[in-house]
């Protein structure tokens, strides 16, 4: 009787203790297109901390930003030529590209994703995961 | 032993009535427990449905996205210094950008060079009226003009003309029209932020259209 008593809250316990899921803040940018391929830590785009600076129409309509995850295509060749990241991230209005960990900061294997969005928070799946 | 009994005797008799008068004295009026009920201390709270203590704003290390293990996390500014002072809303970055903007707490770049550039604001608002019962939906342009351009939203996610665009909440939540920001950027479609839009109530002589089934065959 006690035994099992036990057990259960010891289980209980092992549950809250297991890792969460991702508390990451609203509207950050998981992007692993090409990352995890590369042999990089994924890229994790901060939406907060860059709208406290620009508005939207800085990165969205100036420099052709899709609103889409994962969905520009970004790789280091197109930053390294001023395009997407690259037109500001140029060491002119913000830190140059050499700081590789700021961006690449996520955890590897993660997806590409937009942390916290309403599709990730249905209950059942959206779409249906490419086939390999 | 006797001497000690006796002793504690007259200690015990000497201080009762002491007692006796505190407690009476101490007893409050009716009233005031009856409106103490009210207050239950927070340890005896009945969490019903298990929910974990939410963490807002983790800073980069600890928010289950970042690697812990990569030195530059740590350099990251953690977003709850940067949130100090702004208003809050109960979702999304629980930050109200509209009104952080509006109030001038925020200056973000219109341009990505000028910072002295304005933008180019509408104050324009949209009445989309709702089939069901919940309030109509009101549309500002000018939030959205303070942000956003107009070929951000026209003509591809919105075809600028009356009774062009068809959505539902359906669509929305799963990421078209509104949904292209809203639910991923701009406040997300919850219970608590349904009034954000459906804002406008209905007529008070509106009645609910009624389904051709029931108008049909209204005794089946």
């Amino acid at each position: 009787m006690y035994k099992s008593a036990l057990i259960g809250l010891l289980s209980m316990l092992a549950a809250m203790a297991l890792p969460q899921a991702a508390q990451a803040e609203y509207a950050d940018v998981v992007m692993n297109n090409y990352s995890d391929a590369a042999g990089m830590r994924p890229v994790v785009f901060p939406h907060w901390y860059h709208r406290i600076r620009f508005r939207c129409k800085v990165c969205h309509a100036d420099l052709g930003f899709k609103f889409k995850a994962g969905g520009n295509k970004i790789t280091m060749a197109k930053i390294i030529d001023g395009q997407f990241c690259g037109a500001c991230h140029n060491g002119e209005i913000s830190w140059s590209v050499e700081n590789c960990g700021m961006c690449h900061s996520g955890i590897a294997g993660t997806p590409t994703q937009i942390h916290g969005s309403t599709v990730q928070r249905l209950v059942a799946p959206t779409y249906k995961k490419l086939g390999k | 032993m006797k001497m000690k009994q006796f002793f504690l005797g007259v200690v015990a008799l000497s201080v009762l009535p002491v007692v006796a008068i505190q407690v009476e004295a101490a007893q409050p009026p009716l009233k005031e427990v009856k409106a103490a009920k009210g207050h239950v201390s927070t340890a005896n709270t009945f969490n019903r449905l298990l929910k974990k203590p939410m963490a807002k704003n983790l800073p980069p290390a600890e928010d289950g996205i970042h690697d812990a293990d990569n030195d530059n996390t740590h350099v990251l500014q953690p977003p709850k210094i940067a949130y100090d002072g702004l208003p809050t809303t109960p979702f999304g970055n629980y930050v109200d950008w509209v009104k952080a903007l509006d109030t001038n707490l925020l200056q973000p770049r219109y341009d990505r060079f000028d910072p002295t550039i304005e933008p180019l604001v509408m104050d324009l608002d949209i009445v989309r009226e709702v089939k069901s019962t919940v309030p109509d939906v009101v549309f500002p342009h000018k939030p959205h003009t303070q942000w956003l351009h107009c070929s951000n939203c026209h003509p591809k996610i919105f075809i600028p003309q009356r009774k062009a665009n068809v959505m539902n909440m359906s669509g929305i939540l799963l990421g078209q029209q509104c949904g292209v920001c809203h639910g991923k950027v701009a406040f997300p479609v919850t219970t608590q932020s349904c009034t954000k839009c459906h804002s406008k109530p209905k007529p008070a002589d509106w009645k609910p259209p009624q389904s051709e089934t029931s108008l049909k065959d209204p005794w089946r």
